[in-house]
């Protein structure tokens, strides 16, 4: 009996190399000093890491020029436009996630590389969700990105708070995992493969006569999807995970939850189950019109800025949800473009919380921002612009992010959804703004400032410089986010 | 005697309903902790019975990287319940009640 190993394009996993090996050279690093590992050393090489994955996607991305998509590894890993733009936004999150937690570690008195080891094995398993063309890939992904978030969320071990949103977060995210890995079950029984390409050919090719098994299988998992992105009646958990875990930690799960998760949910959904349009939609529908609508309506009612942040990104969720249910290309793109613009945006608005929050990370009601504008113009300014992106105000890039996601599925005749959406997006424009206009008003007396250290004003100041330059000049960013469409079938 | 493919189908339904519906009621995480692994066992029957029925390898490859994951989690997932029961000398859920709103 002969073995034949699937030919691998090394090109096509480099970044998930890049990032796993450099949480490995790291684990070997921690072995091999002696006490802990000096943090500075732990940071630099994460953002090599990060940086590297970076560059890597320029790599990618002239290969595509070059040779077109392609999938390798028996078919199991694809890399096309949508992966590489993907992956190059989860580097560039992780990269400003470190910058933040090098400060906090700093803050707080913490040693040792293990942050940074989980950081860089969790930004591979979203990597690899974003380049995943079968479930059982996907489900690896996945999996690798959640345990990881798991330890991360339950770091803080002084406070109890962070520990029980873990246990939350693994106990519901467990669940969520089970749910999807039973959905491809099912569709495999249905379709024969695990494989996205296979199942989009399978069901293009046939008529399912009974197509219980399918349906049953999609559903699972698109519940599952819909709790790990958090999308409303699925996310309970989000605001007390948000809330208990690290706040760096949290930003940084923002992010790349949300671009890996989706990145996947695009694929599972508009590729490979593409042919059952017409019976995920309205499923879809009902989603998008709950995640908006009561995302925002919940974040109003919240005195605490991480667990207002948490109902926001609901509400974030609900707009990219739009973009996957347009079902086309431009849907596709446009909820590609949201991602890459909503990453940089969240991570640098909870550096801003970290920062405030103070040793022991502590102080997040909403009164600890009042007049921070006054007292520290810089930080008050960045906050600002950075909550006026999320809200979608012109010249931010959430401006355009929403106006994509939106004329999307308009395009995909889903106007009165895109009212729906908008009514979310008007509600959420309120706590938006009244919180900005806490910054700005009189500075209580006593209040003192907060140091900004150097790492994570550099982190801050990428995430508002990249809303403010694409926000006036979105040409590159949308071109890009344009042609770096799903391969729908190879 | 032959047992058709649909009874273990119908038993991995039964096994997932039962971990699903342990999952959602039972309050002592440890209890959950089996739940959970109760579901991944019930996908596993299901890719084990599908990969016989199709007659294909790749169901029944999938089932390690199932179980590969399902250990991993258990790890990690027993470590965190350490961590909370350092605290409070109690593993139910129903005492985790410091964030609310």
């Amino acid at each position: 009996m002969t073995l034949s190993i699937p030919s691998i394009h090394y090109l096509a996993i480099l970044p998930v190399l890049i990032l796993f090996g450099g949480a490995v050279v790291l684990l070997g690093v921690t072995a091999l000093v002696r006490g802990a590992l000096r943090t500075s050393i732990a940071t630099g090489i994460t953002l090599l890491a990060a940086v590297a994955a970076f560059v890597s996607a320029f790599f990618q991305w002239a290969d595509l020029d070059a040779h077109g998509p392609s999938t390798t590894i028996a078919h199991a890993i694809v890399l096309d436009g949508f992966s590489v733009v993907a992956s190059a936004v989860v580097a560039v999150s992780l990269a400003m996630a470190t910058l933040v937690a090098h400060d906090w570690f700093h803050r707080e008195g913490v040693r040792g590389a293990e942050y940074h080891i989980l950081a860089l094995a969790t930004a591979a398993g979203a990597v690899l969700m974003t380049q995943a063309n079968d479930f059982i890939v996907i489900f690896l992904g996945l999996e690798t990105l959640s345990i990881g978030l798991y330890v991360l969320v339950a770091f803080d071990r002084r406070r109890a708070t962070s520990s029980e949103a873990a246990l939350k977060y693994f106990l519901l995210g467990g669940f969520a995992s089970a749910l999807f890995i039973y959905g491809a079950a099912l569709i495999y029984g249905a379709t024969g493969s695990t494989n996205l390409t296979t199942v989009s050919y399978f069901l293009g090719a046939n008529v399912v006569l009974r197509p219980g098994l399918l349906y049953a299988g999609g559903a699972l998992v698109l519940v599952g999807f819909a709790f790990k992105v958090a999308a409303v009646p699925f996310h309970q958990w989000s605001p007390d995970v948000y809330e208990g875990a690290p706040t760096p930690v949290t930003g940084y799960m923002a992010a790349i939850v949300k671009v890996g998760a989706f990145a996947a949910l695009v694929r599972v959904l508009v590729s490979a189950l593409g042919s059952q349009l017409t019976t995920w939609r309205p499923l879809l529908w009902g989603l998008v019109a709950l995640t908006t609508l009561v995302g925002a309506a919940l974040a109003i009612v919240q005195r605490n800025a991480k667990r207002m942040l948490a109902y926001s990104s609901i509400n974030h969720a609900g707009f990219i949800l739009l973009g996957v249910w347009a079902a086309s290309a431009r849907g596709s793109a446009a909820a590609l473009f949201y991602l890459a613009t909503y990453a940089p945006v969240v991570v640098a608005t909870f550096a801003v919380v970290t920062i405030v929050g103070g040793p022991g990370d502590e102080r997040h009601t909403i009164d600890s921002y009042r007049g921070l504008a006054r007292r520290q113009p810089w930080l008050g300014a960045a906050l600002g612009v950075l909550l006026l992106s999320q809200l979608g105000a012109p010249l931010t890039s959430g401006f355009f992010a929403k106006y994509a996601v939106l004329a999307a599925a308009v395009d995909g005749g889903g106007g009165p959804l895109a009212l729906v959406a908008l009514l979310g997006a008007a509600i959420a424009a309120f706590f938006y703004l009244r919180w900005t206009i806490v910054l700005y008003a009189d500075s209580p007396e006593g209040a003192t400032s907060v140091p900004v250290p150097r790492a994570t004003a550099i982190a801050i100041g990428a995430g508002v410089a990249l809303t403010l330059v694409f926000g006036v000049w979105p040409g590159p960013l949308a071109a890009l986010a344009q042609h770096a469409t799903v391969l729908f079938t190879s | 005697m032959n047992v058709p493919a649909a009874w273990y189908l119908v038993l991995a339904a039964v096994l997932f309903g039962i971990g699903t519906f342990g999952l959602l009621t039972r309050r002592s995480a440890l209890i959950m902790f089996m739940c959970l692994e109760l579901l991944l066992n019930a996908v596993n029957l299901t890719f084990v019975t599908f990969a016989r029925t199709l007659r294909d390898i790749g169901g029944q490859a999938a089932v390690f990287f199932v179980m590969v994951v399902a250990a991993a989690e258990v790890t990690v997932g027993l470590g965190i319940v350490v961590t909370v029961f350092r605290r409070r000398s109690s593993t139910s859920v129903d005492e985790l009640s410091e964030m609310k709103g």
